[in-house]
């Protein structure tokens, strides 16, 4: 039935959905104003492709959406139950792998973890939590690093090397061991030249770099995620949808 | 008439805050509804010591000692359905934030060299629970049916999610009603 109309579209759940060439499926997806949940991707930065809850299912095949290109009359399925408990688990992983304990933390209720945790209905991180012995770096004075809450998207790195140009962070390690390092001599944040207005700072969706001295001036119960889904909260830098 | 049975539920708080407790009286002249189709076995409401055979179980609070695992064990003999209520029971919550701290250091930073203190000792009466090096989400010690999160959970998810409960249906909070903190 397909291919006439075929052009440049494809069908993510049954809606048809416009593309530019090169464009990934999850590039196209938000300019249509459909949202693919994600934690590792931001429109402004190059594809990461590792927290894999963005994945869906191209003809059949499981691919992550912010790294496969969109192609003409590819069928794409999201909202399916058992993807989003696939996004789930993962999103419970990432919850036990680290020390997230939300009561406790200055991005309750704008965190983009936790805002995916309650798209998904997370009711409980299910599995047996690490409690990690993780690093907090306060030496800077106007930025507190807090490892527990990393969840090594990379997004700070990619902030800071691409838009900053400072390559202050990294990742260190592997697997399991995998930690945020900063680059400098003593290792401490104190010693590079990151400043509070770079985007590395601003870009990081939990509560892992965080502005000293700006934690409540919002109040809990009055912040981005507490009263609306992260679907329907479009995230800074994102295009605004296609009218088409 | 005949009075249709009431659901016999117990609750105890474990190593919260009672903030869960708090939060539940907070469903005010509500709570006469729920009088009606419910009656408390064990709870610090009724002060009753031990559970009996209930309905429903509701635990507040991680487990940080050895008698928090005693109480959650009697807990999940005596209920058909046991729910982790607050951030504690499901993550242990704020007192885990001491996960990564040497036990022994805490104890000295609580009762020696906390601040106005003075010839503090640590505590050693043998009828003293014996403290765990880790605090735990009570679901890595037994089988929980149902969570339900929020530090505390508002009186309207309290609400919500035991008048589903106690008319037989799948407890659905909406999203307003689901907080972590
Ligand atoms: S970073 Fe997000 S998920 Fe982690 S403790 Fe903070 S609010 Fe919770
Ligand atoms: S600090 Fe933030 S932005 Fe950087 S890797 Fe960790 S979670 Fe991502
Ligand atoms: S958003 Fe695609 S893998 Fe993380």
């Amino acid at each position: 039935m397909v291919i006439l109309t075929m052009d440049k579209t494809f069908i993510l759940d049954g809606k048809t959905i416009p593309f530019e060439e090169g464009e990934t499926i999850m590039e196209a997806a938000s300019a249509a104003g459909v949202y693919i949940p994600h934690l590792c991707h931001h429109p402004e930065f190059k594809p990461h492709g590792s927290c894999k809850l963005c994945t869906v299912s191209i003809g059949g095949r499981l691919g992550a959406s912010c790294t496969n290109k969109a192609a003409a009359g590819m069928v794409v399925e999201s909202e399916t139950e058992a993807l989003n408990a696939d996004r789930r688990a993962l999103t419970q992983m990432l919850f036990v792998e680290g020390n997230h304990i939300c009561p406790s933390c200055e991005k309750s209720g704008n965190c983009q973890l936790q805002a995916v945790a309650y798209h998904l209905d997370m009711l409980t991180p299910h599995f047996t939590h690490f409690y990690p012995a993780r690093d907090i770096d306060a030496s800077h004075p106007d930025v507190l690093l807090e490892r527990n809450r990393c969840i090594l998207c990379e997004l700070c790195v990619r902030a800071s090397r691409d838009v900053d140009g400072k390559n202050v962070f990294g990742i260190g390690g592997r697997g399991i061991k995998s930690r945020l390092i900063v680059n400098s001599a003593s290792g401490r944040l104190a010693d590079t030249n990151l400043s509070v207005t770079d985007r590395a700072v601003e870009v990081c969706p939990t509560g892992a770099i965080l502005r000293k001295r700006h934690g409540f001036t919002v109040p809990i119960g009055r912040r981005l995620y507490d009263h609306h889904d992260i679907a329907e909260v479009p995230v800074a830098g994102m295009k605004e949808p296609r009218s088409s | 008439m005949t009075e249709p049975k009431k659901l016999r539920v117990a609750t105890c708080s474990l190593a919260g805050c009672f903030g869960c407790h708090m939060s539940l009286l907070d469903i005010d002249e509500k709570l006469f509804d729920l009088l009606k189709v419910v009656e408390f076995d064990r709870s610090p409401i009724t002060d009753i010591k031990t559970c009996g055979p209930c309905d429903i179980g509701i635990v507040e609070g991680g487990v940080c000692n050895a008698e928090n695992v005693h109480v959650l064990k009697e807990f999940r003999k005596n209920c058909k359905v046991l729910v982790a209520m607050g951030a504690c029971a499901i993550t242990g919550g704020i007192p885990a934030l001491r996960n990564n701290v040497d036990l022994w250091d805490c104890f000295q930073e609580v009762y020696h060299y906390g601040i106005g203190l003075e010839n503090g000792q640590i505590p050693n009466d043998p009828e003293l629970p014996l403290p765990f090096d880790k605090v735990h989400p009570i679901n890595e010690v037994v089988r929980i049916d149902y969570f339900l999160p929020g530090c505390p959970p508002s009186a309207d998810a309290i609400w919500q999610f035991l008048t589903d409960l106690a008319a037989g249906r799948e407890p659905k909070l909406d999203y307003e009603m689901l907080h972590y903190d």
